[in-house]
C-alpha cells in the first residue's frame, strides 16, 4: 500500500519520472553490459572449462549421458599417466629456462634498441625506425626458407670453415634463437623495440639532463636510471615476450628444436604416443589423457598470468604505447 | 639571460646537425653518435637476418633450388616457377583468394568488435578485473600445437564426416555443447543443408572473432582511458546524448589507434593463414624450395599492397588530437 502510495506520487510529477527513467535506464545498460560480457566470456572460457573437466573425468564418464558438465566420479589417473608420459617435470623445467632466458634477452635487447631509437638524434634515423616498422609488418613466414638455409649450414663471411673446416649445422638446437634475439631480430622484437621507443619518448628529458649535469655517463644513464623509470613497459614486454615465446611453434618447427625443450611439440603426439604406449584405443578415452597432457602445459602460463595480469594491464596503459 | 642558454640544448635537441668538415662535433653530437652503438645490435641483425634473407627469397623464386652437402646450388629458371604456382598448382590460387576474402571480412569485424569490448570494459563496475582477466585469455591459449592436437583428435573422432561439420567441431570439439546433435536435430526437421552451413559457419567466424581479438581490446582499452575526464563533463553539461558523445569525442580520439589495430590484425590474420602452411608444406615435404618462394613473396607482396592502400586510405581520414 505504501508503494502503491509512493508511486501515484512519483507519476504525478514530471521531474520525479524523468529521474525514475534515467535509473532505469541505468539498470536495463547494466544488464546488457553485464549479459554481453557474460556471454562473450562464455565464448572464451568454455573450451577451457571443457577441457578441464574433461581431464578430470573417468572412462566411466565419458560414455555417461547423464554427465552435463560435472564428472560423477572425478579421478587424476589420467594425470599420473600424461605426468609419466610426457616427462613432464624435467621437460617442463628445461622450457622454463629456456622461454624466461629468452625474455630476458629480449628485454635487455630491445629497450637498448628502443632507447636508443628514442633519445638520440643520428644521422639515418627515420630511415632506420622506418626498417622497425618493415620487421614488424613483414610476416616471419617470408625468411623462413632462407633462415633455414642459413642455420642449416651456418657460416658467417667464411670465419667457421676457416676454423673448424666446414660449415656448421645448428638445426635442431636452440642456438638460432639465442642468436637472432641477441641481434634484436627474435621472436616479435620489432613490436617490443616499438613498445619501448614509444615509452622512452614520454620520459621526461629532465632527468636525463641532471644525469648528464651531474657526469653520469651514457650508459649509467641508461641502466641505472632509464630503465629503473621504465617498469610499466618492461613488465608489459616482459609479459607478452613470455608467453609467446612459450606458444611459438613456428620456429620450434622451422629450426627443429628437440621436444625435450619446447613441450608443446610433445602434446602434438602425445594422443599416439598414449595410444600406443597405453594400449587404448578409443579415441574419446584417448581425447580425455590429451586434455589432461594440455591442463599440465598451459598450468606455468596460468599461473604466471594470474598472477602478474593485473601490473600487465596497468602496464599497457601507462606504458604510453597509445597517448 | 639565464633562460635562453637553458633552453638551448633543446633546441639542438630537434635539429640533427650536419657535421661540417674542418670542425669538430658539439658534445651533443659526439654524444647523439652513442645511438648508433645502442641501436648496434639490432642493425646488425636486421642486416643479416632480415635484408639477407629478403633477397635471398627473391632470388630463390627465380630459381630452382637443389640440396648438396655443405648447402646448395641455385640454378636461374626466370619466371618458371611463377607459372607455376598461379597456372598448374592445385590450390595456391584458390587458398590465396580465401585467405585474402576472410581477412578483408574479419579485419573491420574485429575492430568493431574490439572496440565495443573496450567501451564495455571501460567503466567502473562490480567484476571489472575478473572480465579483464576473461577476455585476455584467448592470447594465452593460443598455442598452435595445442590447437593441432585438438584438431587431430577431433578429425580421428569424426571420421569421414562432411567439411562443413568438421569445421565446426575443430573450434567446438571441446565446448560442452555437442554440435553434431544440433546439426542433426535441424536436418531432420527439413532445414536444407545450405543453410545449416551457412549459420555454422557464421557461428564459427563468432568463436573466431573472439579469440584473435585479444590484443586489440587491449589496446583500445588503453586509448579510451587516455581520453581526459573533462571532455566528458564538457559535454555532458553542454547537454550532448550518450550517441553524440561517443561519435564527437571517443571516436574521433580512437581513430589513431584504430590505424595500428588494423595494421596489426591484417599481420595477424597472414600469419596463421592457410597460405603459410602451405608454403611450408611445399618447401619441407615436396622439397619445392623454388616454389614455396613465390608462394611466401607473394602472399608477402599482398599482404603490403593490402596495407598501404589501407593506411593511405584511413590516414587522411584520422582526426589527430594533437
Amino acid at each position: 500500500m505504501k508503494y502503491l502510495a509512493k508511486a501515484k506520487k512519483v507519476f504525478r510529477d514530471t521531474d520525479q519520472m524523468k529521474i525514475m527513467l534515467t535509473d532505469v535506464k541505468k539498470m536495463l545498460l547494466t544488464i546488457m553490459r553485464f549479459g554481453i560480457l557474460a556471454g562473450v566470456g562464455y565464448v572464451i572460457l568454455s573450451p577451457v572449462i571443457g577441457i578441464v573437466v574433461n581431464s578430470i573425468s573417468s572412462n566411466k564418464d565419458a560414455y555417461d549421458p547423464m554427465v552435463y558438465v560435472l564428472p560423477h566420479s572425478p579421478t587424476l589417473d589420467k594425470y599420473k599417466v600424461v605426468l609419466e608420459r610426457l616427462n613432464y617435470f624435467p621437460t617442463m623445467a628445461k622450457d622454463l629456462l629456456y622461454t624466461l632466458s629468452l625474455m630476458v634477452v629480449q628485454l635487455f635487447v630491445c629497450s637498448m634498441v628502443g632507447y636508443g631509437f628514442a633519445r638520440f638524434n643520428f644521422r639515418f634515423k627515420k630511415l632506420l625506425f622506418a626498417c622497425v616498422v618493415i620487421m614488424i609488418v613483414i610476416p616471419s613466414h617470408t625468411i623462413m626458407l632462407p633462415l633455414y638455409m642459413t642455420f642449416k649450414s651456418f657460416d658467417p663471411f667464411g670465419l667457421v670453415t676457416l676454423i673448424y673446416g666446414k660449415p656448421l649445422n645448428l638445426m635442431s638446437s636452440t642456438v638460432p634463437m639465442y642468436l637472432m634475439s641477441f641481434l634484436g631480430c627474435g621472436l616479435r622484437s620489432g613490436l617490443y623495440i616499438y613498445i619501448f621507443n614509444q615509452f622512452f619518448r614520454g620520459l621526461p628529458k629532465e632527468i636525463e639532463e641532471a644525469a648528464l649535469v651531474d657526469g653520469a655517463g651514457v650508459w649509467y644513464t641508461y641502466f641505472r636510471i632509464m630503465l629503473v623509470n621504465a617498469m610499466p613497459a618492461v613488465v608489459t614486454v616482459a609479459v607478452f615476450s613470455m608467453v609467446w615465446q612459450y606458444n611459438d611453434t613456428f620456429f620450434a618447427k622451422l629450426f627443429l628444436i628437440s621436444e625435450d625443450v619446447v613441450i608443446s611439440k610433445k602434446i602434438a603426439s602425445l594422443q599416439a604416443v598414449i595410444a600406443n604406449q597405453e594400449q587404448i584405443l578409443d579415441p574419446t578415452i584417448q581425447e580425455l589423457y590429451l586434455d589432461a597432457g594440455i591442463v599440465l602445459v598451459i598450468l606455468p602460463i596460468i599461473i604466471i598470468y594470474i598472477l602478474l595480469q593485473r601490473y600487465f594491464i596497468e602496464g599497457v596503459e601507462r606504458s604510453g604505447i597509445v597517448g | 639571460m639565464n633562460r635562453e642558454t637553458e633552453h638551448s640544448p633543446e633546441v639542438k635537441h630537434s635539429t640533427v646537425k650536419k657535421h661540417s668538415p674542418g670542425k669538430k662535433a658539439t658534445l651533443l653530437q659526439k654524444r647523439d653518435r652513442m645511438g648508433y652503438l645502442f641501436i648496434l645490435p639490432w642493425l646488425i641483425g636486421f642486416l643479416a637476418f632480415y635484408v639477407r634473407s629478403i633477397f635471398m627469397t627473391g632470388q630463390f623464386s627465380f630459381s630452382a633450388l637443389t640440396m648438396d652437402t655443405g648447402g646448395y646450388t641455385l640454378s636461374n629458371v626466370g619466371w618458371d616457377n611463377f607459372i607455376y604456382a598461379f597456372r598448374v598448382h592445385g590450390s595456391f590460387k584458390q587458398v590465396l583468394t580465401s585467405s585474402v576474402l576472410n581477412m578483408m571480412l574479419d579485419v573491420p569485424l574485429i575492430i568493431f568488435f574490439s572496440l565495443f569490448m573496450a567501451i564495455m570494459l571501460n567503466g567502473k563496475f562490480r567484476g571489472r578485473t575478473i572480465f579483464r582477466a576473461i577476455f585476455f585469455l584467448p592470447i594465452i591459449l593460443n598455442s598452435g600445437a595445442i590447437l593441432d592436437a585438438l584438431a587431430l583428435s577431433a578429425s580421428m573422432m569424426a571420421g569421414g564426416i562432411s567439411s562443413a561439420a568438421s569445421e565446426v567441431s575443430s573450434s567446438a570439439s571441446s565446448a560442452a555443447v555437442d554440435i553434431f546433435y544440433y546439426v542433426q536435430l535441424f536436418q531432420n526437421l527439413g532445414i536444407p543443408m545450405e543453410l545449416i552451413a551457412y549459420v555454422v559457419g557464421v557461428v564459427n567466424r563468432i568463436n573466431e572473432i573472439i579469440s584473435a581479438s585479444s590484443v586489440q581490446i587491449i589496446i583500445f582499452i588503453a586509448a579510451l582511458q587516455a581520453i581526459p575526464d573533462s571532455m566528458y563533463e564538457v559535454a555532458k553539461m553542454e547537454g550532448a546524448t550518450g550517441y553524440e558523445t561517443f561519435w564527437k569525442i571517443t571516436f574521433p580520439m580512437v581513430m589513431p589507434h584504430i590505424i595500428t589495430n588494423v595494421v596489426y590484425t591484417i599481420v595477424d590474420s597472414f600469419t596463421v593463414s592457410e597460405v603459410v602452411d602451405l608454403a611450408y608444406a611445399t618447401a619441407f615435404t615436396e622439397f619445392n624450395y623454388g616454389l614455396s618462394s613465390v608462394f611466401s613473396l607473394i602472399s608477402t607482396l599482398i599482404t603490403c599492397f593490402i596495407l598501404v592502400v589501407v593506411c593511405g586510405f584511413l590516414q587522411k581520414r584520422t582526426f589527430y588530437y594533437n
